[in-house]
């Protein structure tokens, strides 16, 4: 993965391989019993979907896959949820959590 | 772009664990207490001062006047066991910072244990100490993040370095920041704003593009310890303010996925007091060179409170029951204005340390509100000093505050 800052800014979209860099690192936090993402100085407070969508960013499956399996899994329109998560990724995109 | 969607649902909310050029905020917007008036919660930042020696003397430190010497230092293993205790005790972030942190040469090893007990790394730096091989070792031990500070752009290199006091400095800083972006490292550049640099906001926020920033912090210089010594020569005047919050914006937009841009505001231009800290004895827990285990970096200002060690007394018992994190904890020391204003709990009354700085009484509101009785006397001093001729800087160095105290009327030498 090329780590250099972008000079463009990352538009996500269904066929994007999104994947959080190394540096980025969602974790389980045991004290609270939350799910978090710490970034440079920053903490990410995910809800359960995040977290769902944000552990299948591998860099390999697209948005695509994604709004798939997530779809059939909890019984929801794709196109909603595709949406959804780009809306939710190009977010998280723009303030350097995810690369695509 | 169209962010309607996003608006909608909002999956993912941010809070921030920061350092900014002396002032520290901790907002983050989640884990709330089960109970709002139980303000005792696990913190979620550590800035760890490992040592007040620095090569630099900007003359806006956030450190205090009367910098730690060498020989009262923590050791390797006190700094460990505190890296342990932090884990423990659910704080999420460290801040490794100084003076200056590369400085120490187990370094390596405070960032190893920091790592291994699952703790995020941020290595706040000035840079110019560092080598590359030291740099691929800190990576090596589990560093995530560094942060380097600039005095002025690579353009204006003369200036940086006479803030700095450093000659060479702002090239070092250029060549530092490459090998972090070399080694795929996450880069922050961290800018102190004042009137000797005010001018040149847009080009800062640009030379961060450049050197491969993912953040960078437009910092306000926040006007206590140096920088209140200093201030005279740092304020800048209310329309440079406004000039260079106007670009942050503008600049903000157009950059948006390429770079994050925070900003800092100089609390004499601002509108509201700063919820300093986040609330104190509410996230962040500050620990100096010796040891000293503080609410807040400036928190020695108040002459009052007395601070535990971490070699006399566990990190936990102190966040918990030490006398000065409780002291200013939550709201109940509050006087009026603040003890029944309905921002009580989003400002918390602003900075303690300002309030006793300029009014003798640390519980006051904070001469940066409005509703201050000093609020008006208090604005007015920017605004007069902005305008005058700057005097000299008072370089940040062992002793320098007492050495000269009218160095307005004797200026050391004549570079500002």
């Amino acid at each position: 993965m090329n780590e250099t800052a972008p000079r463009q800014r990352t538009v996500i979209s269904a066929a994007s391989k999104p994947a959080m860099p190394p540096y980025i690192k969602l974790r389980h936090d045991a004290g609270r019993n939350r799910w978090i993402i710490l970034a440079p100085e920053r903490l990410f407070d995910p809800d359960e979907i995040a977290v769902e969508v944000l552990k299948l960013c591998d860099g390999e499956r697209t948005v695509g896959d994604i709004a798939d399996r997530l779809g059939k899994e909890y019984n929801a329109p794709r196109e909603d949820i595709e949406a959804d998560i780009i809306a939710m990724l190009q977010d998280l995109a723009d303030k350097g959590v995810v690369k695509a | 772009m169209n962010e309607s969607a996003a608006a909608n649902v909002k999956h993912v909310k941010e809070g921030t664990v920061t350092m900014d050029a002396g002032e520290m905020r901790c907002d983050a917007s989640s884990a709330p207490s089960p109970d709002p008036t139980c303000a005792v919660r696990a913190p979620i930042g550590l800035l760890a001062e490992l040592t007040h020696r620095c090569p630099l003397q900007c003359p806006y430190c956030s450190n205090p006047l009367d910098l730690e010497k060498v020989n009262v230092e923590l050791s390797t293993e006190d700094w460990q066991s505190v890296m342990r205790q932090a884990a423990q005790l659910g704080i999420l972030q460290i801040h490794l910072s100084g003076g200056e942190p590369t400085a120490r040469r187990d370094l390596e090893e405070i960032v190893k244990t920091a790592s291994e007990v699952g703790l995020y790394t941020n290595l706040i730096t000035a840079a110019v100490l560092l080598k590359r091989d030291r740099l691929e070792k800190l990576k090596e031990a589990g560093l995530d993040h560094v942060q380097i500070s600039i005095q002025d752009v690579d353009t204006a290199a003369e200036n940086a370095d006479r803030i700095g006091g450093y000659k060479g400095g702002s090239a070092k800083k250029k060549e530092v920041a490459g090998w972090v972006r070399d080694l795929g490292m996450p880069l922050t550049i961290n800018a102190p704003i004042h009137r000797h640099n005010v001018h040149n906001v847009e080009a800062i926020i640009n030379y961060a593009v450049e050197l491969g920033a993912g953040r960078v912090e437009i910092a306000h210089v926040q006007y206590y310890a140096w920088a209140l010594k200093n201030r005279s020569s740092l304020m800048p005047t209310r329309e440079a303010f406004m000039e260079a919050a106007r670009i942050v914006e503008r600049e903000r937009e157009r950059l948006k996925g390429v770079i994050v841009i925070d900003a800092v505001v100089p609390d004499y231009y601002a509108k509201f007091p700063k919820p300093c800290m986040g609330g104190w004895g509410k996230g962040i827990i500050n620990i100096t060179p010796s040891g000293r285990v503080l609410p807040c970096h400036a928190a020695e200002s108040i002459t009052h409170l007395e601070f535990d060690n971490v070699r006399d007394r566990p990190l936990a018992d102190i966040w918990l029951n030490g006398s000065a994190f409780q002291k200013y904890r939550g709201t109940s020391w509050m006087k009026e204005p603040c003890r029944t204003c309905p921002r009580r709990e989003i400002d918390f009354g602003g900075c303690r340390c300002q309030a006793f700085a300029l009014t003798g009484d640390a519980a006051n509101t904070d001469p940066a509100c409005s509703l201050s009785p000093l609020h008006e006397e208090w604005a007015k001093v920017a605004e007069v000093e902005s305008h005058q001729s700057p005097p000299a800087f008072i370089y940040r160095r062992p002793g320098g505050a007492t050495k000269k105290p009218a160095a307005e009327k004797t200026p050391e030498t004549s570079d500002a």
